[in-house]
């Protein structure tokens, strides 16, 4: 499809979609699938992260399968955690060897562009036939506006996970939609003796509602040309405003990593946080009757919507790379499309278990939200999120802002007040400066 | 044939084909590895591109980074009271054990379990002590009366360097205090005696028997022990990630951090490179500083 085409293509779709007719998304069946054909005596090894929920791995090797027992095409899967897949991912790009497929996070495909396999083909087809990929996932896969370098996966949403009884008990109905009145919910909850908290130590995963908080307010770490855009009236309103949530916080967030307020929350210490879907799913798989009780009265949302007016969630993206060095590119590209079709995916983001959002909007539709509501908002996960190097180019300098926590710890030290919010931003600012340097 | 007969009764040449498969190991896993990690300092290296020289630039990156001077600052910080802590808790457990005890081996056995038990497994114990909500330690001082309310190990800066230094000391005595007990057993009896006849207060012998005859096993001893500490990265990676604020970040952690998640690899290997010439000085303070009372094996110093 030419570039003019899919422009034409996007613009129908988001006419459709402002309609607020997201049921009439069906898969397009006159989407011609690409005929791809697996070398002979094809072999594929696939690296992927695990694991967040048992029931994503189980539901993605039944999907393996399928595809060994269809093509003959063997396949292993090795998992690790997600955070040694980046390094891993990394070492196989440098060397050239290593799996042929490798499923990672965030901004890593845009650290090599040029060692992966060019899957425009691959991604037009899966955009055609299910209704459109999100803009995120053109943001972090198809950086130069043509070309694709990855097949987006999805996204695993950290919104707000709250104890439904305490927030009504802190005089609050429904969910505050807007930063106010998040923050005066927090306040609240904490008036009442239930407080909340977020993590503000170095945690990878949960301490990017930090991002949040700065794009809310209409702040970013770079504009558009990647001109570092930190020391700005909106990040200070963003970190005054940090200083008074924190002031609201449980006692101990500034030493929390990823785990913290998980284990918080299930132990009843805390009313509220930020978190993917396991907090919940682990409390209604639980073995203690105590913890099972809780289920019932956690509840999500997503993050209020500050003064820009615009949903600014971050979120742990997931990614496919299929690496140039790989022997099987057709058998790869053909791996990745089956496991995306309907047959596949709908089944894999059921057995998730709402851990992951889709990245293709037809699969709004899947199952998996409607089931339960109390997973509804994470469905929209990918359709809300930002990249972390937002408004940026994404490659070593978002990459390398983001893993330095330079955001994070910014409003950990202005809210904490261990700065001064406009000493906090100065120094992030002059942190974030030296690698986009070059 | 002759060549090969002579080469296998010439000393020498056998001895370099025995040292070969040695040589080969050091150069292949040590040296290539090192100097590879010195050589990437100084490029741009990134994760998945290689580097072009840039010379120093990597180095003046650092000097003016905030964060890498904290760490640098937390390093020696964490080396220099870690390894005092160690010395003089290792140094009083083997004089304790190197007493007539009942049960002695059991004991002795027991001091090692720290040291034995995985670094990242102790470290995940601790991180449970150190809580902000779970933390034993925090509810028994709750439930005594002596705070009201749980102590933020990990979540303020001081606090948390003091507690990574706690968690390292924990972990480090063991190795210390085996070790100079088995030097402490070499020391012979007759000394003791001879300057108990004398007169000598426990004391004096400590002071001018025990100290001098144990102090090259003290500075093979410290010189592991401040190596061990100053590279210390698990416990670090596992309790705080180098948080809060940055105020646990050693030199390794940040280096990795810099390096793998961040992608910088030249960054992060010019980090580690910093740490040599520190290391290279805590190895001369031990040889020239320690090892200077050679007199005793004697020397005539």
């Amino acid at each position: 499809m030419s570039d003019v085409n899919r422009r034409r293509f996007l613009e129908g779709t988001a006419g459709l979609a402002t309609l607020g007719t997201g049921a009439l998304w069906a898969p397009d069946a006159s989407a011609q699938a690409p005929a791809y054909k697996p070398e002979k005596g094809a072999k594929l090894r696939v690296l992927r992260w695990s694991r967040f929920v048992q029931g994503d791995i189980d539901a993605y090797m039944v999907n393996v399968k399928r595809f060994t027992e269809k093509t003959g095409i063997e396949v292993r899967v090795d998992n690790e955690g997600w955070e040694d897949v980046r390094p891993k991912a990394a070492v196989a790009a440098n060397t050239g060897a290593g799996p042929d497929i490798i499923l990672s996070t965030n901004d890593d495909a845009n650290l090599y562009p040029d060692k992966l396999l060019d899957v425009t083909d691959l991604c037009e087809y899966l955009g055609r036939k299910y209704g459109g990929w999100y803009p995120a996932c053109e943001a972090y896969l198809r950086p130069d506006g043509k070309k694709w370098i990855g097949v987006a996966l999805g996204a695993t949403g950290s919104l707000v996970v709250y104890r439904e009884s305490l927030v009504k008990a802190a005089g609050f109905d429904s969910f505050p939609k807007d930063t106010d009145g998040f923050l005066k919910l927090y306040k609240a909850l904490a008036a009442k003796g239930t407080p909340g908290g977020m993590a503000l130590g170095n945690a990878t995963g949960d301490s990017g509602w930090c991002h949040w908080l700065l794009w809310a307010f209409g702040g970013a770490i770079v504009d558009k040309d990647n001109k570092v855009t930190l020391d700005s009236p909106a990040t200070l309103k963003a970190l005054e405003y940090a200083k008074e949530l924190y002031a609201s916080f449980v006692p101990g967030t500034l030493s929390w990593l990823d785990p913290n307020n998980n284990k918080a929350f299930l132990d009843g210490q805390i009313s509220i946080t930020n978190n993917g879907i396991s907090i919940y799913y682990a409390a209604k798989n639980s073995a203690d009757p105590k913890v099972k009780e809780l289920a019932a009265d956690i509840n999500h949302a997503a993050f209020p919507i500050g003064p820009v007016g615009v949903p600014t969630e971050y979120h742990l993206f997931f990614n496919q790379m299929i690496f140039k060095y790989t022997k099987y590119p057709q058998a790869a590209k053909e791996f990745l499309r089956f496991m995306m079709e309907q047959e596949q995916f709908d089944p894999w983001l059921q057995g998730a278990g709402g851990y992951v959002a889709q990245p293709l909007r037809a699969y709004e539709k899947n199952a998996v939200w409607t089931v339960d509501p109390k997973h509804t908002p994470y469905r929209d996960s990918v359709k809300n999120l930002r990249p972390a190097g937002y408004a940026g180019r994404l490659g070593y300098a978002s990459a390398g802002a983001l893993a330095d926590f330079i955001v994070p710890n910014m409003v950990a030290e202005a809210g904490s007040g261990s700065k001064t919010p406009k000493e906090a931003m100065e120094r992030a600012q002059k942190r974030a400066e030296r690698y986009y340097k070059v | 044939m002759k060549l090969l007969q002579r080469l296998q009764n010439s000393r020498n040449a056998l001895g370099l084909a025995f040292m070969l498969p040695a040589a080969v190991l050091l150069l292949l896993f040590l040296t290539y590895p090192l100097g590879l990690g010195t050589w990437l300092g100084f490029t741009d290296a990134k994760v998945g591109r290689g580097g072009a020289w840039i010379g120093l630039e990597n180095f003046e990156f650092l000097v003016g980074d905030s964060v890498a001077r904290l760490a640098l600052f937390n390093t020696l910080f964490y080396t220099v009271i870690a390894s005092i802590a160690k010395f003089v808790l290792g140094l009083w457990l083997a004089l304790l054990l190197n007493k007539n005890l009942p049960f002695k081996s059991f004991f002795r056995a027991v001091v090692l379990l720290p040291w034995i038990v995985p670094t990242a497994l102790s470290a995940i114990a601790f991180w449970w002590i150190y809580d902000a909500q779970f933390s034993i330690v925090s509810w028994v001082l709750v439930k005594l009366g002596l705070v009201d309310r749980y102590v933020d190990f990990l979540g303020n800066p001081w606090n948390a360097r003091l507690s990574t230094i706690v968690a390292n000391v924990w972990r480090g005595v063991p190795f210390v205090a085996i070790s100079l007990l088995a030097g402490l057993q070499t020391i012979s009896p007759s000394y003791y005696e001879a300057s108990a006849i004398d007169g000598a207060t426990p004391w004096q012998q400590f002071r001018h028997v025990t100290l001098p005859l144990l102090s090259p096993i003290i500075a093979v001893v410290m010189t592991f022990s401040v190596l061990f500490t100053f590279t210390d990265f698990q416990l670090i990676y596992v309790l705080t990630r180098g948080g809060p604020l940055n105020s646990t970040h050693l030199m390794a952690t940040l280096a990795f951090q810099r390096a793998i998640p961040g992608g910088a690899l030249g960054e992060g290997a010019a980090l580690a490179t910093l740490m040599v010439p520190f290391l290279l000085a805590a190895i001369m303070f031990s040889y020239f500083g320690l090892q200077r009372r050679a007199w005793q094996q004697g020397g005539d110093k």
